[in-house]
């Protein structure tokens, strides 16, 4: 199976059902959207972020009731730096959709989505604990996997493989 | 929905309560969990996982190797199923690549990763039951497991780090004998389970300290992000071997059991269900095993015969290309989920159009179903802990990565 090219344009995918009623819910939360390798990307506005993951949760025509992951990637030295990647699943429908978030490096905060999934208090505080991505409305933000003493984020790229000795 | 609550603090308690520290070097903490525990008396007032004791930083270690280099790695993060996370991270790649893989390549892939679930499932029901005080279970689990276990080291020369898949197909041929000791296996399995079940299902004992404990409702476990026997012993009917297959899972028939009490009971009856459903595949993958070759037609991703590197000038520039500096993955992103015996396992690839990954993350089934505990044990008694922990399978290697 050869690879096709990413699908970029917001036209040709309006009728992908989450992008559907993103879209018609509030055009701008909806930033770009990226159907590449059969696997669907909507990047949504950090502002909107909880909004939208609680309309896309509540839908029926979309129905994505599962969080299936919460996870951040680095993109140092471009601005902005973080994209926090959020794995949806809908249980009744089968389908999956990644909704993503841009993040500046001065000041990295993102709406928590533990108030739609409760799930999601683990994986956030992974990401606040590795990346340091801050989630305003997080119950229990605190480091999960270092130790409560750690200095740093280590998955950040500028942060060396070996540590600092 | 007590599990809207955020997650408290645990502070010394006031009058009655006092604050109790489980693990994380106790037996019934399947490694090195911690949690800690506000008690009144013996019943639960809060209850908070503490994890992290095993973190190695698996993810950024793999952002410094070779795609190929990675396969070793997936091994150790789940030590009970390596052959389902080797699966899952080959599969994502491949995903990313676009590579075709050959059937029998699939096929084999597929009754190993059900070997892997018998072993993992095997594992789980030995502990869990000796952690309840059922101590002879641990024995008959562990005599079935050790051929398991000696089928992989026929196939890939080790017991447990088993690194057998490879970007592409399978690392070897399986060998001679190979297919009759695995159909050896699977004629008389399932009346060892017969065996267990005769031990445990109708045990009045096994019965009272698993029926009606640890309960979990459907809609909790779902937003908790529950997934695999966690979730539907609650009822829910997903599995994604069956809903979203892969490595050709819809050539295969088999039932996804169900309970729907969503206690530590009906999630045993699911994973006891699997064990017979698992061999089924197994003996249909025996039955249906195609011929051909065990590796993708990829010169440039997938290495060559030893046979053919040896002889052959182009498959000697190949060999050392790979070795010496990878291949590239076009640029993209890919998350691949499989459903391991624990629940969806999901490795997500970050790649910048460079040989080695710009990003891994492994999403892990335990982490999420650690989350339910808090629901399954509060106003609960302290000794149904040890239960309810048992009952989600928990592996700290995959936890804590």
């Amino acid at each position: 199976m050869p690879l096709s090219p990413a699908i970029t344009d917001l036209e040709q995918l309006k009728s992908h059902p989450a992008v559907a009623r993103l879209t018609a819910w509030n055009p701008a939360a909806v930033q770009g959207v990226k159907f590449d390798r059969d696997e669907m990307t909507i990047y949504v506005d950090s502002a909107h972020l909880r909004e939208a993951c609680a309309l896309l949760r509540d839908d029926s025509d979309c129905a994505f009731n599962f969080l299936s992951d919460v996870t951040c990637v680095d993109w140092t030295p471009a601005e902005p730096r973080f994209e926090v990647v959020y794995h949806l699943l809908s249980i009744p429908k089968k389908e999956r959709v990644r909704l993503k978030v841009r993040l500046g490096s001065a000041s990295p905060v993102v709406e928590s989505v533990t108030s739609v999934w409760p799930g999601a208090n683990f994986f956030e505080r992974e990401v606040f604990d590795l990346f340091g991505i801050r989630f305003s409305g997080h119950p229990y933000l605190r480091r999960i996997q270092m130790p409560e003493d750690w200095e740093g984020h280590p998955l950040r790229k500028d942060y060396p493989v070996e540590g600092y000795r | 929905m007590a599990h809207l609550a955020p997650t408290p603090v645990v502070e010394p308690g006031q009058d009655r309560t006092m604050i109790l520290n489980m693990g994380p070097q106790h037996p019934s903490t399947h490694g090195v969990l911690r949690v800690i525990l506000e008690i009144d008396g013996e019943n639960i007032v809060r209850i908070m996982p503490d994890i992290g004791y095993l973190h190695t930083g698996i993810e950024k270690t793999c952002e410094a190797k070779f795609y190929q280099q990675v396969v070793p790695l997936t091994d150790r993060i789940d030590y009970l199923c390596p052959m389902t996370n080797n699966l899952c991270y080959v599969l994502a790649v491949e995903k990313l690549l676009g590579l075709e893989i050959p059937p029998k390549a699939q096929w084999m892939r597929v009754l190993m990763n059900e070997l892997t679930r018998i072993n993992s499932h095997l594992v789980w029901l030995g502990t869990h039951a000796m952690d309840i005080g059922a101590l002879t279970v641990f024995l008959y689990c562990f005599r079935e497991r050790e051929e398991i276990l000696k089928i992989f080291e026929m196939v890939s020369g080790q017991r447990m780090m088993t690194s057998y898949f490879r970007i592409g197909g399978i690392a070897l041929e399986p060998p001679l004998g190979f297919f009759d000791r695995v159909r050896d296996f699977a004629g008389y399995f399932p009346e060892r389970v017969d065996e267990y079940e005769n031990l445990l299902t109708a045990n009045p004992i096994w019965g009272m300290r698993t029926k009606g404990v640890a309960r979990i409702t459907a809609e909790d476990a779902i937003a908790l992000g529950a997934s695999g026997p966690t979730l539907r012993g609650s009822g829910v009917d997903i599995d994604l071997r069956r809903d979203m297959p892969y490595s050709s899972y819809e050539k295969f028939q088999f039932k996804v059991p169900i309970a729907t009490e969503g206690d530590v009971f009906a999630r045993y009856v699911c994973r006891v269900q699997e064990l017979r459903e698992s061999i089924g595949i197994v003996r249909q993958a025996l039955d249906g095993m195609p011929e051909g070759p065990i590796k993708a037609d990829a010169p440039k991703v997938v290495l060559p015969d030893r046979e053919k590197m040896k002889t052959q000038m182009e498959a000697l520039i190949y060999h050392f290309k790979i070795i010496t500096e990878g291949f590239a993955v076009p640029a993209g992103e890919v998350y691949q989920a499989v459903e391991s015996p624990r629940g969806e396992m999901g490795y997500y690839v970050v790649s910048d159009g460079t040989a080695k990954p710009y990003r891994v993350h492994m999403r892990s089934a335990c982490l999420a179903n650690l989350q339910t505990l808090q629901t399954m044990c509060e106003g609960r008694l302290l000794a149904d802990v040890v239960a309810a922990i048992g009952s989600i399978d928990i592996v700290l290697g995959e936890i804590d990565r």
